[in-house]
C-alpha cells in the first residue's frame, strides 16, 4: 500500500470523531433495546468503526453510498444526523423515512446516502448505477457499496464487479471483512483465502488492508477514490475486521469461535486509536475526552427526540408507494 | 424512424416502440436505455426494437450489457436515484426471474422505505409470448408476480399505437413500470400514433361496444378478442370488448361501467388462469356486482401448466379465438 495518502494528525483526529461517535451509537442502540425502551431489528457493527470512519473521511458529502443492513455505522460516517437516524430506527414521523424504512432502509440524500438495503449483496448492483449516472453526467462524484464478506460469494458480487470492470465506473467495492456470513464462518463459506483476490477475475484492483488501522484503511480509501475520480474505474478494497457480537442482537453467538473473539475484543481499534492519538501527540486526553462527551450528549439528545416524536398516521401505509398514491 | 410517424403510414408494434423510445430519448437528455445486445453493433436487439438508437444518441447513452440480469436491473435503478429515466431491456419475461430481487426488493419498494426520498423512474422492457415453439422458459406470461408486488406498474399493449403511447407514458412515470411486449405481435401492422401521443397509465379502452357480455383482455390474445367476434355475432352474442392496457394500476371506472350494463364479464389472458391477473379483476367485480350479475364472472387462460415445446400442445396452450367465442357465448346463454 502507497503511503503517499497516509492521513495527517487532523485528518486522524477527525476519523476519530467519527469512530466514537459509531462506537458510543452502537453501544448506546445495544443498551436501548436491551432496557426495552426500544425494539428493532439490531444488526451490530461494534467492532467495525474504523471502517467507514475513515472511508467517509477520504469521500466529500457529494459523493454516494450505498450500504446493507449492518450498516448504520456507514450512515453515521456518511453524516446522517442522529435524530434523522434514531427516529428512524424508533420508527417514528420525524425519521428520515418517516418511520417507514427503519434500521435496515435508511436512506439521507442530502448527504449521499442513497440506499440501504437489506438483501446480502444488494448494495452493489444499484451502486453502479449510480456510478454510472456520475459517469454519465461529469459530476465527479464517486459512489461507495458496502458489504459484507458473506455478500462476496452471491452472485449480485460477481454481476456487479464484471459490469463495473466492463464500464469502468467510478465505484468503490468495500468489503467489511468480519470473518463471518451471518452464523457461519468465513473459510466454510468462501473458496479463497482472500477476496480481495476475487478482483483479478474482473480486471478490478483488489487491496486488502486491515481495516482496524485507520492509517492503512484512509490510504486504501484515498487511493480507491483518485482512481475513481481520475476514470480509472472501480477498486475492490477488502478491509478486515471483527464483528465483536452475533449476527442479529439477540442471538446466541456460540457459532463464534471464542479464542478469536477474545483475540478481537482484546485488539479493539478505537481505544487503540485513541491511545497511538495522545502517544503521538496528536491529541490530548482532554480534548479526545471532550469529543466522547459531546457524542454521549448528541447521543442523549437524539434518543429523547425520537422516543419523543410521534409514530407516523395510519394514511402513510399507502402513501410513497406510488407518486400519486395508491388506487382504491 | 422516428421523425416518420404519422396518422396515415401503418407502422409494427415494433416500431412503435422503437420510435416512442427514439422520440423520447430525443425530447430528454436524461432517458437512457440498457440491456443485453440493445446497441447497434449488436443488432439493436434480438430482434430490433432498439435498432438505431446507440447510433443516433451515442454509446453513453445506448448500453450493451453483460448477461447479467441483477446487474442490469440494479444499473437501472442506481441511475435513476440519481435523475436518469433508464429503459431496460429484459429480453426475455423469463429472465426476470434473476433480476426479480433487484425489480421486487429494489425498484418496487425505495420509494415507500425511503419515505418518499427517493424514486425510481425506470421502465423494465421485456417480451414473452407463446407461438415460437420457444417451450417452458421463453415465454411465460408472469404480469401477475409484478401486479401483486405494490409499487410497480405493469403495462401490456395489443397494437402498434397503445405500443407507443404507453411507451412515452411509462418513460415519463416516476415510478417503475414493467411494459411486457408480445413477441410474435412484434410485427403485427397498425395505425400510427402521432409524435408525443401519450396513453395515460391506468386507462384501458373499450374497443368494441356491446350489450351482452364484456370481454377484458389485454397483450396478444386481445386481438384473438376480436377475432372472436364474428363467432359471438353469429351466435346473437353481442360482446363489449375492453383492452386494459396498464395491468395495474387496472382501470375499474372503465370496467365498471361496461359490467354494469352487460352483466356479465369474461376475463381473458395468455398467463395461467390459476391465481392470475384473472382472479383479481373477478374477485372485485364478484365483490361490486354482488346479485346484479347474470352469471359468475368467468376467466379464460392457459392451463395450470408450463408451456410445451411440440406444437400441437402450444397451439392449444394460450386461449384462441375458438376457445373465446365458446366461453362468451357459453355465458351469455
Amino acid at each position: 500500500m502507497t503511503s503517499n495518502y497516509a492521513p495527517d494528525g487532523a485528518t486522524q483526529l477527525e476519523i476519530y470523531k467519527r469512530a466514537a461517535l459509531l462506537k458510543a451509537n452502537d453501544e448506546r442502540s445495544r443498551k436501548v433495546i436491551m432496557t426495552g425502551r426500544l425494539v428493532m431489528p439490531y444488526y451490530s457493527y461494534r467492532g467495525q468503526e474504523i471502517i467507514p470512519s475513515a472511508m467517509a473521511q477520504a469521500l466529500t458529502d457529494d459523493d454516494y453510498w450505498v450500504t446493507i443492513y449492518r450498516g448504520i455505522h456507514d450512515m453515521l460516517a456518511k453524516g446522517m444526523p442522529l435524530n434523522d437516524l434514531w427516529a428512524e430506527v424508533a420508527g417514528r414521523v420525524d425519521g428520515t423515512c418517516k418511520g417507514k424504512g427503519g434500521p435496515m432502509h435508511l436512506t439521507y440524500p442530502k448527504k449521499g446516502i442513497m440506499v440501504t438495503t437489506g438483501i446480502v449483496g444488494s448494495s452493489m448492483p444499484i451502486a453502479n448505477g449510480i456510478a454510472w449516472g456520475s459517469q454519465l453526467s461529469g459530476n465527479n462524484r464517486v459512489t461507495v457499496a458496502t458489504f459484507g464478506d458473506g455478500a462476496s460469494n452471491i452472485g449480485a458480487f460477481h454481476e456487479s464487479l464484471n459490469l463495473a470492470g466492463v464500464w469502468k465506473l467510478p465505484v468503490i467495492f468495500l468489503c467489511q471483512n468480519n470473518l463471518y456470513g451471518e452464523h457461519t464462518a468465513y473459510e466454510k463459506a468462501t473458496s479463497v483465502a482472500r477476496i480481495a483476490d476475487r478482483g483479478a477475475a474482473y480486471n478490478i484492483p483488489g487491496v486488502r488492508v486491515n481495516g482496524n488501522d485507520p492509517i492503512e484503511m484512509y490510504a486504501a480509501a484515498r487511493e480507491a477514490v483518485e482512481r475513481a475520480r481520475a476514470g480509472e474505474g472501480p477498486t475492490l478494497i477488502e478491509a478486515m475486521t471483527f464483528r465483536f457480537h452475533g449476527h442479529v442482537f439477540g442471538d446466541s453467538d456460540a457459532y463464534m469461535d471464542k479464542d478469536q473473539k477474545k483475540a478481537a475484543m482484546d485488539a479493539d481499534p478505537v481505544p487503540i486509536f485513541r491511545a497511538r492519538l495522545i502517544a503521538e501527540g496528536i491529541a490530548s486526553e482532554d480534548e479526545l475526552a471532550a469529543i466522547e462527551a459531546q457524542v454521549e450528549s448528541d447521543i442523549d439528545a437524539a434518543v429523547e427526540f425520537a422516543l419523543a416524536s410521534p409514530f407516523p398516521e395510519f394514511d402513510e401505509l399507502t402513501k410513497d408507494v406510488y407518486a400519486e398514491g395508491v388506487a382504491a | 424512424m422516428s421523425d416518420t410517424a404519422t396518422k396515415t403510414k401503418p407502422i409494427t408494434i415494433l416500431e412503435a416502440i422503437n420510435t416512442a423510445i427514439a422520440d423520447a430519448m430525443a425530447a430528454d437528455d436524461t432517458v437512457l436505455v440498457l440491456g443485453e445486445d440493445v446497441a447497434d453493433p449488436e443488432d439493436g436487439g434480438v430482434v430490433g426494437v432498439t435498432k438505431g438508437l446507440s447510433t443516433r444518441f451515442g454509446d453513453a447513452r445506448v448500453r450493451s450489457t453483460p448477461i447479467a440480469e441483477q446487474a442490469i436491473i440494479g444499473a437501472a435503478i442506481g441511475a435513476s436515484l440519481v435523475g436518469y429515466k433508464p429503459v431496460a431491456e429484459i429480453m426475455l419475461m423469463n429472465f426476470t426471474t434473476v433480476a426479480m430481487d433487484m425489480i421486487v426488493n429494489h425498484a418496487a419498494k425505495l420509494r415507500f422505505m425511503s419515505g418518499g426520498q427517493t424514486h425510481v423512474p425506470i421502465v423494465i422492457r421485456t417480451m414473452t409470448g407463446t407461438g415460437f415453439s420457444s417451450g417452458g422458459q421463453h415465454c411465460d406470461y408472469l404480469e401477475a408476480w409484478f401486479a401483486h408486488t405494490a409499487g410497480m406498474k405493469v403495462v401490456a399493449p395489443s397494437n402498434a399505437a397503445d405500443a407507443y403511447g404507453l411507451m412515452r407514458a411509462a418513460i415519463d412515470d416516476p415510478d417503475p413500470v414493467l411494459y411486457i411486449e408480445n413477441l410474435p405481435a412484434y410485427w403485427t401492422p397498425g395505425e400510427a400514433p402521432e409524435t408525443g401521443h401519450v396513453v395515460p397509465l391506468g386507462k384501458a379502452k373499450v374497443v368494441k361496444e356491446g350489450a351482452d357480455v364484456t370481454i377484458i383482455s389485454y397483450s396478444r390474445v386481445l386481438n384473438e378478442v376480436l377475432g372472436a367476434v364474428e363467432a359471438m355475432d353469429a351466435a346473437g352474442v353481442s360482446a363489449e370488448i375492453i383492452d386494459l392496457r396498464t395491468i395495474s394500476p387496472w382501470d375499474k371506472e372503465t370496467v365498471f361501467a361496461s359490467v354494469a350494463k352487460t352483466g356479465r364479464c369474461l376475463i381473458v389472458h395468455e398467463a395461467v388462469t390459476q391465481f392470475g391477473v384473472g382472479a383479481e379483476i373477478a374477485a372485485t367485480l364478484q365483490s361490486e356486482f354482488f346479485g346484479k350479475l347474470k352469471a359468475p364472472v368467468a376467466r379464460l387462460g392457459a392451463p395450470y401448466a408450463p408451456v410445451p415445446f411440440s406444437k400441437p400442445l402450444e397451439d392449444a396452450y394460450a386461449p384462441t379465438a375458438a376457445r373465446i367465442a365458446e366461453a362468451a357465448i357459453s355465458l351469455s346463454k
